[in-house]
């Protein structure tokens, strides 16, 4: 068994190489690889999960070079179920889309689209399993890289202008997040985390270099917070969401800013440790950001008139439920901000989906006034935007209302400030998702006669309904069996650090 | 004042970096912003060598004349390997961002972002 340590690696690797040999391909060979190897990756990642659950977590040295100066992959619980769960997503948002990759995508150009996709996996693993920050910021530049290409790959002037946006916004966060490692290295002389954090703790001691530390700290936190869309910084995502093609909005939403947020984690736990990170108040920032994300997001998607950027709008609110969570500054909000990274990618890469299969039936409208009913017209994809929509609300037996209650759970082990503070945003947040995802409900369901459409001659993508199928299973799965997953994410997070 | 006079390298490569930082950020010149982009890495990697030297020592490379040189005589390579990785992978932004820009220029004719997205919004969002 001792060969699945090579997996993390050999995934990463295998990857890079894919995208390269997809380049020369066909549109359709490149998709089946694809697909396959998103596939292969996600089944070799849950063989690592089984290894770690049995043999605990362990690092991998790369080149024979040890610990302080060698590279290292660094593979635990958390890691483990996170790359599993990225790759479902990103299976099922790919396959979902398929169909319509094939018809936003110049023909010759199509393969690229898949090259894309496994330099996305490629980077997204790399950020999962990396100990090494500089790594890190390499990966975090292939995945922008790869997220503009995703965005622009659907050539009309509001993708460009949109990518355009977003890598500028990346660029931005990017070059923070490289000076503030540029500064962590100079003060700790290190590059692997574990070393850098052994080095921040003898600092903390001595009370030397506490300055720089505090802001290669904060110039790390912004970069990321920018790149993942907190709210003040989430001017470029409305845009990027919701004129890309669904597949790419799906994987956008639900994986590429979650990546981000998963390297935050790791910046927090394993580089400069909690307990710094917690005496130099960066948490009580993100946890204001936070709150005024959840609910600036929700009022914002409220006066949105298209499908679309609503549901990208509802993804700001959503990103500031993380943060939140990051920012009561206990270890549960830590484990509701890890749970709602899952919960918010299942539900939101669903609802891109569906919404796409309800315009497809509309005449591809995607103003609310031209969806009445179209959730009879395409029962499935009415069906996945109403789990998804109750979801995101926060209705029992689905995803977001576990996430919901871990948030609650955690607020009262708090602060009393931020208890309060965080009791009051969940609620209004709440009733606000719910103004606007019922109000969305409604409409699709409201009959309607639609004469442009024949139902008779209208077949759903297969690929399509068996995603749509599969997410609604997961939410399912997510809301009813957390338990497992809170475990393991506990378990994970133990020994993060 | 002192200190500042003695780290003159690194007080010069964060300067160049708010300058690129604003440029990138403010500029409605895309072009420009690339510029701007370019500059705030370059002055990273300033900032890196700079911190990578040590004075009176020499680059770490083994061979020729020098070959009998201790540990002690060589500067730190880790950031100048950081500096190249770093090279490599702004140069391949700055690519992508060209490819972007002259494929903004060839449809509004402009490389104002603000006048592109002002005429985005005139155009009707067609399927």
């Amino acid at each position: 068994m001792d060969i699945v340590r090579n997996f993390p690696l050999f995934n990463i690797v295998m990857c890079l190489m894919c995208g390269v040999v997809s380049s020369v391909f066909g549109a359709k060979q490149a998709k089946r690889l694809s697909l396959f190897l998103i596939g292969a990756v996600f089944f070799m990642n849950i063989a690592v999960l089984a290894f770690v659950a049995k043999e605990g977590q362990y690092t991998y040295m790369m080149g024979h070079f040890p610990a302080p100066w060698g590279n290292e992959i660094r593979v635990g619980m958390l890691e483990a179920v996170i790359a599993v769960f990225f790759c479902a997503i990103m299976f099922l948002s790919v396959l979902g889309g398929e169909h319509y990759i094939a018809l936003d995508i110049e023909d010759a150009k199509s393969n690229l689209y898949f090259t894309m996709i496994d330099l996305m996996l490629a980077s997204l693993l790399a950020l999962i399993y990396t100990n090494d920050l500089f790594t890190a910021y390499v990966f975090v530049e292939i995945n922008t890289i790869a997220a503009g290409a995703l965005i622009m790959s659907r050539s009309n002037g509001h993708t460009l202008v949109a990518a355009a946006k977003y890598m500028i916004m990346s660029l931005v966060g990017s070059g923070l997040l490289l000076i503030g490692i540029a500064i962590l290295y100079d003060v700790t002389g290190h590059l692997l985390m574990v070393d850098i954090h052994r080095r921040v703790e003898v600092l903390s001691r001595t009370g030397n270099y506490q300055l720089p530390l505090t802001v290669a700290m904060g110039l790390i936190s912004v970069g990321l917070a920018i790149k993942s869309a907190l709210f003040p910084f989430h001017s470029w995502l409305p845009d990027a969401y919701s004129y890309s093609t669904p597949s790419s909005s799906g994987i956008l939403s639900s994986l590429v800013s979650k990546g981000y947020i998963f390297l935050l984690f790791k910046v927090f736990y394993r580089v400069f440790g909690f307990e710094f990170i917690l005496d130099h108040k960066v948490t009580n920032i993100l946890f204001f950001f936070g709150v005024a994300g959840m609910i600036a997001g929700s009022v914002m998607a409220i006066y949105q008139t298209d499908m679309r950027r609503l549901i990208a709008f509802s993804s700001v609110a959503q990103i500031g439920y993380i943060y939140m969570g990051i920012g009561l500054s206990v270890s549960m909000g830590t484990v509701a901000a890890i749970f709602h990274i899952m919960s918010h990618a299942a539900s939101k890469s669903m609802l891109f989906i569906a919404a796409k299969g309800l315009s497809d039936v509309s005449g591809d409208s995607k103003e609310f006034s031209g969806l009445k009913g179209a959730g009879y017209r395409n029962r499935l994809a009415g069906i996945a935007f109403l789990v998804g929509a109750f979801s995101m609300v926060g209705i029992p037996l689905l995803a977001g209302f576990t996430s919901k209650v871990y948030f609650a759970e955690a607020a009262l082990t708090a602060s009393d400030i931020k208890m309060e503070v965080a009791m009051v945003a969940l609620a209004i947040s709440t009733i606000l998702n719910a103004v606007y995802f019922i109000r969305a409900v409604i409409i699709i369901y409201t009959p309607h006669k639609y004469t442009d459409f024949d139902q008779s001659t209208y077949r759903a993508p297969k690929t399509m309904e068996i995603a749509l199928l599969c997410f609604i299973l997961l939410n399912i799965f997510l809301g009813t069996w957390s338990n497992l997953i809170e475990g393991a994410i506990q378990t994970g997070l133990g020994t993060f650090s | 004042m002192g200190n500042l006079w003695n780290n003159y390298y690194e007080a010069v490569a964060v300067i160049l970096f708010g300058i690129g930082f604003t440029a990138l950020l403010l500029h409605r010149n895309m072009i420009k912003k690339i510029i701007g982009f370019n500059i705030m890495d370059t002055a990273v990697y300033l900032f890196l060598a700079a911190k990578g030297y040590i004075a009176g020592r020499v680059a770490p490379v083994p061979d020729g004349p020098d070959a009998s040189r201790l540990v002690e005589d060589y500067i730190n390579p880790v950031p100048s390997g950081l500096v190249l990785t770093g090279i490599v992978v702004s140069v391949s932004v700055t690519a992508v961002m060209l490819a972007l820009t002259i494929r903004l220029y060839r449809r509004y004719h402009t490389l104002d972002i603000d006048r592109i997205t002002m005429l985005v919004k005139r155009e009707k969002f067609k399927e």
